[in-house]
C-alpha cells in the first residue's frame, strides 16, 4: 500500500464520523429552522417577534455585562499575580483557576450555595440587617454564575498576555516622566487589547450559549438557550427552536472567529 | 497599593473557592442548616450512592467508550492531517472544530432531528456516547496534532520507511510511541470533558441513560441540600485527579493544561 493510500485511510473514519454525525445533523437543523408555519421567516422572528427579541437583548446585555466585568476582575488580579511574587502566589493562582472544569450546572450549585434561599449571602444580609438576600434564582444570580466560569478562563489569558509585555517600554514611559496612571492608561492596557478581545470573545460567546447554569438556577430566566429549550420541550415548536439554535449559534461561532483570529489559537466555548 | 490589590484578589478567589468548600463540607455534614457542629457523617454519600450509583456507572462507561472512539478515529487522524498540511487538511480541520463554537443544545437538537426516529439508537446510550465523540474529538485531534509539531515527523517516517517498513507498520511503531505524550494529554481532556458534559448529554438523555451531570441536575432541583452536596462531592474526587494529571502532563509538555466547563 502506497503512503498517500494509508494517509487516506487514516483520514477516513473522521471523514465518516464527522458526516454522519455533524455534518448532516447541521444540515438538518437548517433546514428544520425553515419548516414551521412562518416558513424561512422563522430565521428573523428573532429580530421581529418582541418576545424573542427581549429575550435575545436580555441574553445579549448579560453577556455584554459578564465580559466587561470579567474583563476589569481578570486585569486587576492578572496584573497584580503576573507582576508581583510572593508566598502562596502559586495556590493563589491554583484557587482562581480550578473552576476552570466545573459543567455548568455545577456552577449553579455554587451559586446556590453563595445566594440561595439557604446561602451564605442570605446569612450574612439576615444576620447584619434582618433580611435574608436571595439572589441565586434571577438574573443577578445567573450573572454571578457566568463571572463564576469566565474569571478562570480570562485570567489564564490576561496573566499570558501580561507576561508577554516588554517593560522597556514601560521604563521608556516612565523615564519621559509618567506617573503611574498614566503609564497603565498609555502603555500597559493598550498592550493588552488583544488579550483583552481573544478572551472576551471566549466570555461572551460562552455567556450567549450557557445552558446548564441557567437551567440549575431556575427555568423561568430570560435568555436564549433556555427559550430554545422550552421552546423544544414544552411548546414542541421544534422548527423555531431549531431556527433559533442555528441563530444562537451563528453568533457564538462569530464571536469566537474572532477570538481566534485575534489570539492566532483555536478556542472552546462552554458553560 | 500591593494590600489593595492582594486584598482584591483574595475576594476574588473567596468567591470562586468557598462555594466549592462549602459543598464538600456540606456533603458529609450531619444537617447543614445546624452546620458542623452537628456532627460529620458519611450518610448522605451513602444514600447519593444508593441513588446514583447508576449514574456514575455509565458516566465511567461512556468516557471510556469516548476515549475509545477517539482514539481510534483521532490519533490516525491527526497523523493524516499533519501529513498532509495542505488547504483540505485546514479546512477539515476547521470542521471538526466546529462542535466547540456550537452550543451544545444546538448540537444535540440537531442529532435528534436526524436519527430520533432510530428507537434502539434513541435510547441506548450510544446516543449520548455519539455526541460526546462530536464534541471531544477536536480535542484528541489537536493534541495530537500538537505534539507531532514538536518530534521530527519526516525524519522518523523516512528512516523506517528506508529500512523496509509499510506505512502501518511505520505508524503503529515508530509514530504512535514517539506521539504518546500528546495521546495522553488528549485521553485525560478527553475523559474529563466527557464526565463532565452536561448542555448535550440534557437533551439526549432518557430516564434510562442518565449520567452524572444529569443527575446532579435532578438533584439540585429535587433533593436536599446535603444529598446534592454529597453528589458533587463525588463528583470532585472524580474529577479533580484528571484535572491535576492535566496539569502535571500539561507542565511537563511545556504548556498549562485547560479544560472546558
Amino acid at each position: 500500500m502506497s503512503r498517500a493510500t494509508f494517509v487516506w485511510l487514516c483520514l477516513l473514519p473522521l471523514a465518516v464520523v464527522t458526516v454522519a454525525f455533524f455534518v448532516l445533523p447541521m444540515a438538518r437543523l437548517v433546514a428544520t429552522g425553515s419548516t414551521g408555519p412562518s416558513g424561512v421567516a422563522a430565521y428573523a422572528a428573532i429580530l421581529t417577534e418582541p418576545r424573542y427579541r427581549a429575550t435575545l437583548i436580555n441574553t445579549v446585555l448579560l453577556a455584554a455585562a459578564t465580559t466587561a466585568a470579567t474583563l476589569a476582575i481578570a486585569t486587576v488580579s492578572g496584573l497584580f499575580l503576573e507582576r508581583q511574587r510572593f508566598p502562596g502566589r502559586s495556590i493563589l493562582i491554583a484557587m482562581l483557576t480550578f473552576p476552570l472544569a466545573f459543567p455548568g450546572v455545577v456552577v449553579g450549585f455554587m451559586i446556590i450555595l453563595l445566594a440561595g434561599r439557604q446561602g451564605l449571602i442570605g446569612d450574612l444580609t439576615n444576620r447584619l440587617f434582618g433580611e435574608k438576600l436571595v439572589l441565586a434564582y434571577s438574573m443577578q444570580g445567573l450573572f454571578l454564575g457566568y463571572l463564576y466560569f469566565s474569571i478562570p478562563r480570562v485570567i489564564l489569558t490576561v496573566m499570558a498576555g501580561v507576561e508577554k509585555l516588554d517593560p522597556r517600554l514601560e521604563e521608556a514611559a516612565r523615564s519621559l516622566g509618567a506617573g503611574p496612571w498614566a503609564v497603565h492608561r498609555d502603555v500597559i492596557l493598550p498592550a493588552l487589547v488583544p488579550a483583552f478581545v481573544a478572551s472576551g470573545a471566549i466570555a461572551f460567546a460562552t455567556a450567549m450559549g450557557a445552558f446548564g447554569t441557567a437551567f440549575t438556577l431556575a427555568t423561568n430566566i430570560d435568555v436564549l438557550p433556555m427559550l430554545i429549550y422550552t421552546e423544544f420541550t414544552l411548546s414542541a415548536n421544534i422548527a423555531m427552536a431549531a431556527a433559533l439554535s442555528v441563530g444562537l449559534g451563528l453568533v457564538a461561532w462569530a464571536m469566537l472567529a474572532l477570538g481566534r483570529t485575534v489570539s492566532g489559537g483555536a478556542v472552546a466555548a462552554a458553560g | 497599593m500591593f494590600a489593595a490589590q492582594l486584598a482584591f484578589t483574595l475576594l476574588v478567589a473567596a468567591f470562586l473557592i468557598v462555594p466549592a468548600l462549602l459543598s464538600m463540607l456540606a456533603g458529609v455534614t450531619a444537617n447543614y442548616f445546624r452546620g458542623i457542629s452537628s456532627g460529620l457523617t458519611l450518610d448522605w454519600v451513602l444514600q447519593v450512592w444508593e441513588l446514583y450509583a447508576d449514574t456514575i456507572f455509565r458516566s465511567f462507561e461512556i468516557a471510556f467508550a469516548t476515549l475509545a472512539c477517539t482514539l481510534a478515529i483521532g490519533v490516525p487522524a491527526a497523523y493524516g492531517l499533519y501529513v498532509r498540511g495542505d488547504r483540505l487538511a485546514r479546512l477539515i480541520e476547521e470542521i471538526i472544530t466546529l462542535p466547540l463554537a456550537i452550543p451544545g443544545l444546538a448540537i444535540a437538537l440537531a442529532l435528534l432531528l436526524t436519527y430520533g426516529g432510530f428507537g434502539d439508537f434513541r435510547r441506548s446510550w450510544s446516543f449520548i456516547l455519539v455526541g460526546h465523540v462530536v464534541f471531544t474529538l477536536p480535542f484528541m485531534v489537536r493534541s495530537v496534532m500538537a505534539v507531532l509539531g514538536q518530534i521530527d515527523v519526516r525524519t522518523l517516517d523516512e528512516s523506517a520507511a528506508s529500512l523496509g517498513a509499510s506505512p502501518w507498520r511505520r505508524f503503529r511503531d515508530v509514530i504512535v510511541p514517539n506521539a504518546a505524550p500528546g495521546i495522553l494529554a488528549g485521553s485525560l481532556m478527553v475523559v474529563t470533558l466527557s464526565l463532565g458534559e452536561f448542555n448535550l448529554t440534557w437533551m439526549l438523555h432518557t430516564p434510562l441513560t442518565k449520567t452524572l451531570p444529569v443527575g446532579l441536575a435532578d438533584s439540585y432541583a429535587s433533593m436536599r441540600l446535603e444529598v446534592a452536596s454529597a453528589y458533587t462531592l463525588v463528583f470532585f474526587v472524580m474529577i479533580i485527579p484528571l484535572l491535576v494529571a492535566m496539569q502535571l502532563i500539561g507542565r511537563r509538555n511545556g504548556r498549562p493544561g485547560t479544560a472546558r466547563a
